[in-house]
């Protein structure tokens, strides 16, 4: 497969990254299955091209748009990134993308936005998992505009130097790296900018378990597990668990964000 | 149906129950192959973990339903039941094992927190804990020793612990998902066919 030559960046971590097969054979997309080795045996099912991502709400410039213009004249960078999920395992996944903020400064915020919104793609005779309700779907993320806007936030559309694979939310996903993963919305087709908090899938099902944030945070346990350490997959079964980093390591880049806000009410 | 069952009682009665002894553990030892070498995928200690503690769950699953399988089929597995309930219990004794050895690498502190504070780890260890006396009062020389009206007074806690390990499944699942569900669903159905059972047995005994 000819790479995407996506240029190295300095926001990436020197860990060594987790393997290919791992990263693409145990995830949590359950639009097509709560076992985390359904996504990897479904989602072939997943029509990706054409793919369109309407981008509405308060914005200068809404519509739909084609995948293939919203890529046009992005660099793309590979951006190695810790991966810290909500269940207290973790991978270091070298995506490819661009930051968000470079799409949202294109189509124009409105200075009345506050928030971004995000839709997953709901197709259900494609994504077997959303023929029961699991969730509401479609699925449904949200971040504050600072947080959008923050060069660590980036779209994905590959791994490891090739186009994304369809059970890591092909084609065009969010990775938001200081956040628990379910932050970082799979397969995209909506972008809404708004001025109120929007609504978010995870923190709806259960507002006790999943906050609006969901910062990575060892000191703020999940209500039925401990948060403080975590165990990186793919180490196999003597694999030591490693204690959790404030917002997974990117503190000095992101605790800026939360300043004078108890992390403990706002989790 | 009846034809079946009668078929099915004639094959079993030659079978001897040690045989689960010596199959029902075969399971665990081919996980535990795997994971050594690679076939429990990315997350290999928590697939051991699961697949162990849905093994013993079925398992005691099994167990209660000897008793309406025989009152409403006619189908008896009395004999089994002992090495069922046995081998169930191994295979949740294996469940915490690798839930304390692997996946806690024996850090003491967090796990009594978490059996503290965890609802789902709270109530999965009170199954357990249920189980022990249970299992430690399975062999012929003790139903003797205890005699067998105190003994079976004893071993409803069986109802309790199973109940108590179904919950701990459905509580630890993200979202509403079917399997837990399922296992909770047929957990009840069998402890409540049971109740039903337990009033006409003795409805029946006074006639």
């Amino acid at each position: 497969v000819a790479g995407l030559g996506a240029k190295p960046s300095r926001w990436s971590t020197d860990e060594p990254p987790t393997a290919y097969e791992h990263i693409t054979s145990y995830n949590n997309f359950y639009e097509f299955g709560t076992g985390k080795e359904d996504p990897a045996r479904e989602a072939h099912r997943l029509t990706i091209d054409p793919w369109s991502v309407r981008i509405d709400g308060l914005v200068e410039r809404p519509g739909t748009y084609d995948l293939g213009d919203l890529l046009k004249g992005v660099t793309l960078e590979e951006r190695i990134y810790r991966f810290r999920c909500v269940e207290a395992w973790s991978a270091v996944i070298p995506w490819v993308g661009f930051e968000l903020r470079d799409l949202l400064n294109r189509v124009g915020v409105s200075p009345s936005a506050k928030y971004v919104a995000f839709e997953t793609l709901l197709r259900p005779e494609e994504m077997p998992g959303t023929r029961r309700r699991v969730l509401d779907w479609p699925y449904r993320e949200g971040l504050r505009l600072d947080e959008a806007m923050h060069p660590l936030t980036i779209l994905a559309t590959g791994l490891y130097d090739e186009p994304l694979p369809k059970q890591n939310g092909a084609p065009i996903r969010l990775v938001v790296p200081w956040k628990y993963g379910f932050k970082s919305i799979k397969s995209i087709v909506r972008i809404t900018l708004t001025d109120t908090q929007p609504y978010c899938t995870w923190n709806q099902a259960n507002p006790r378990e999943y906050g609006f944030y969901s910062n990575v945070n060892p000191n703020v346990d999940h209500p039925r597990w401990s948060q403080a350490t975590e165990r990186r997959i793919g180490e196999g079964l003597f694999a030591r668990r490693r204690p959790t980093l404030m917002f997974n390591g990117y503190e000095k880049e992101v605790a800026g964000l939360y300043a004078g806000m108890d992390l403990r009410k706002f989790y | 149906m009846g034809r079946i069952v009668d078929l099915t009682n004639r094959a079993l009665r030659r079978v001897a129950p040690s045989v689960l002894y010596v199959l029902a553990p075969l399971p665990a030892g081919w996980w535990l192959w795997q994971g050594f070498t690679g076939g429990l995928g990315a997350e290999p200690i928590r697939a051991l973990e699961q697949r162990l503690g849905e093994a013993g769950l079925q398992l005691l699953i099994a167990v209660l339903a000897v008793t309406p399988l025989r009152r409403y089929l006619g189908l008896n597995l009395l004999r089994f039941r002992r090495a069922l309930a046995l081998v169930g219990f191994f295979y949740i004794c294996l469940h915490l094992l690798a839930w304390l050895a692997l996946d806690m690498n024996l850090l003491w502190g967090q796990i009594f927190a978490d059996i503290a504070r965890r609802p789902y780890i709270t109530v999965g260890m009170l199954g357990f804990v249920l189980m022990v006396p249970l299992a430690l009062t399975s062999s012929d020389r003790a139903i003797r020793r205890l005699g067998p009206a105190q003994w079976r007074r004893l071993h409803r806690l069986a109802y309790p612990a199973v109940l108590l390990g179904a919950c701990h499944y459905l509580l630890l699942v993200k979202g509403w998902q079917w399997e837990p569900v399922i296992y909770l669903a047929a957990t009840c159905v069998l402890l409540a066919l049971r109740l039903e059972t337990g009033a006409g047995g003795r409805r029946r005994s006074a006639q």
